[in-house]
């Protein structure tokens, strides 16, 4: 019984103090996050990404032929993103034929990555991105975007500024930084947010729930200084991928010192 | 489409017009075409609402039934909406399933109205886990000139205001059953859409189909009566600024109350 009264005592002074997240994080904090560039062998450009417990793999294909043909634009590229979650990816199962909410977030994930592209350079083309949903814990959509704009520069592609995204949301009546599951389903509100951090342009921006003017427009700010987090975490991943090669191109300068082989060291530097 | 040559030149002439500070029809950049929404006027739907928007013409349909309630909300009632591009609606479109634009059109409004907690779903509950009422919200789009989202949030919140919905009767054995009697919903916000278009620098508002086609994105943001916020929706490969998107937030807002008054002027 002294245990439990012990507790009560601990339980007030701390809710006077301090207020805290389901999963313990500061308001602006965000979740975990990590990125990796070049995961799948087949794909032109690749990332998978864990936001939270969100883990999504995303692949690129292209600038490539267009099929069916009809959809292609005779004097620029087309962005065609592609959002699947896994049957697996929520509880319950749900099927894995592409629902309405697929249809209408693949969308606004094009819409979100297009600005970043010259799509103008690839007439009658198309640049197919697809993210798969391996498992959903709460911003998908946010998460995809950030896997896609890493698999896309991993491709080659140029691109005027990688796309980071966040969500910021109102949750037992605080604004806070990137929900995740419960804090989506339980909260007031959420705003998703994708940003050109660069260029200074949000690209993507939806909300749902019940929000003053100024709560919503502080949930923007707040959802922006997210990406911006992003932002490194994507450079990141693709430096991470790009002192990868530095370190082969070392030990192949290694292995020309010991070989003298010059021809292999040239095919390295090619790759 | 707008990239063809066409639609550049189109493009051109209009930027030029809203330069000036005038649009192509002669209204002003943050105004409306003329309203004109007649509710409650098919007998076999328990509401309904057709909303003339200049020239765009769309019907909205509420339809009450029982059904089974979702697994995971035995209690709570279940409300659908659904958008039906008409292919009598423009020479664009072509029978058969829904065009992305036509679900996501579903989409916005649903967002609207189930953000803003229009209906207290758990009082349409009729014998838990097994029935509760569905409430069908059918936007038909009739003659597409522009800026469907507008007109089909504020029919929908029309038709939903008059709607004389049914009453049903619950039996000891939980069988239910549909009385004569009616009685309107009981909607607890009345949320209207808005969207302002962004053409270059210009931000306009109701669209037609011409400026649709040339503009650069859009921001649909959904405000009810308490000038709280329910929905927002961005649309077109452009990026906004925070600039812009405040702005957009401030036509939204002061735009709302004139939208919704006109809407439930006929309850």
């Amino acid at each position: 019984m002294s245990k439990k009264t012990k507790k009560k005592t601990t339980k007030r002074k701390s809710s006077k103090k301090k207020w805290a997240r389901v999963d313990g994080r500061k308001p602006d904090e965000l979740r975990p996050l990590n990125i990796e560039s070049g995961v799948i062998p087949n794909a032109d450009g690749s990332a998978y990404i864990e936001m939270g417990r969100n883990k999504i793999i995303v692949g690129v294909y292209g600038p490539r032929e267009m099929h069916p043909k009809r959809f292609s634009k005779p004097n620029r590229g087309v962005l065609r993103c592609r959002y699947h979650m896994a049957p697996f990816s929520v509880d319950p199962r749900r099927s894995p034929a592409p629902s309405r909410r697929d249809q209408e977030i693949s969308m606004v994930i094009t819409d979100a990555i297009e600005p970043a592209l010259f799509l103008e350079r690839y007439p009658r083309s198309v640049i197919d991105v697809y993210a798969e949903i391996i498992e959903a814990d709460g911003g998908t959509r946010c998460a995809s975007i950030n896997a896609a704009a890493v698999a896309l520069a991993d491709a080659g592609i140029p691109m005027k500024d990688l796309v980071s995204s966040c969500a910021a949301g109102k949750y037992d009546g605080k604004i806070v930084l990137d929900l995740g599951d419960y804090e989506d389903k339980k909260g007031e509100s959420d705003v998703p947010v994708a940003y050109l951090p660069k260029i200074g342009e949000v690209t993507l921006l939806q909300m749902e729930g019940i929000m003053t003017q100024e709560e919503t427009e502080k949930c923007i700010e707040l959802a922006i200084e997210g990406c911006k987090q992003v932002y490194e975490a994507q450079k990141e991943a693709l430096k991470k991928k790009y002192g990868m090669v530095e370190e082969a191109e070392e030990k192949a300068e290694e292995k020309e010192q010991e070989t003298g082989e010059e021809e292999t060291v040239e095919e390295e530097e090619e790759e | 489409m707008s990239n063809t040559i066409v639609s550049r030149l189109k493009r051109k002439k209009i930027t030029d017009v809203l330069a000036t500070g005038k649009r192509m029809d002669g209204r002003d950049l943050l105004q409306y075409r003329d309203w004109e929404i007649k509710t409650n006027f098919l007998a076999k739907s328990e509401g309904s609402a057709e909303v003339r928007l200049g020239k765009t013409h769309v019907v909205v349909g509420v339809k009450v039934d029982v059904g089974h309630p979702f697994e995971d909300t035995p209690d709570a009632g279940v409300m659908m909406v659904n958008a039906e591009y008409t292919p009598a609606a423009h020479p664009t479109w072509e029978p058969g399933p829904p065009s992305d634009d036509a679900i996501e059109l579903a989409r916005v409004v649903d967002r609207g109205l189930r953000a803003a907690e229009i209906l207290d779903m758990e009082k349409l509950g009729l014998v838990s886990g097994e029935k509760v009422q569905m409430i069908f919200i059918d936007l038909y789009v009739l003659n597409y000139d522009g800026n469907l989202i507008d007109a089909c949030s504020a029919g929908a919140l029309a038709a939903l205001t008059t709607a004389d919905a049914p009453k049903f009767k619950v039996s000891k054995e939980e069988e239910v059953e549909k009385t004569d009697k009616t009685e309107k919903l009981k909607l607890k916000a009345h949320p209207v859409a808005v969207t302002v278009c962004k053409i270059g620098d210009s931000l306009i508002v109701d669209p037609t189909y011409d400026e649709e086609e040339v503009k650069d994105g859009r921001i649909t943001i959904t405000v009810d009566e308490n000038g709280n916020l329910n929905a927002i929706q961005k649309r077109g490969a452009v990026g906004f600024t925070v600039d812009e998107i405040k702005k957009c937030i401030n036509i939204a807002s002061e735009k709302a109350a004139e939208i919704r008054a006109i809407a439930l002027a006929g309850e």
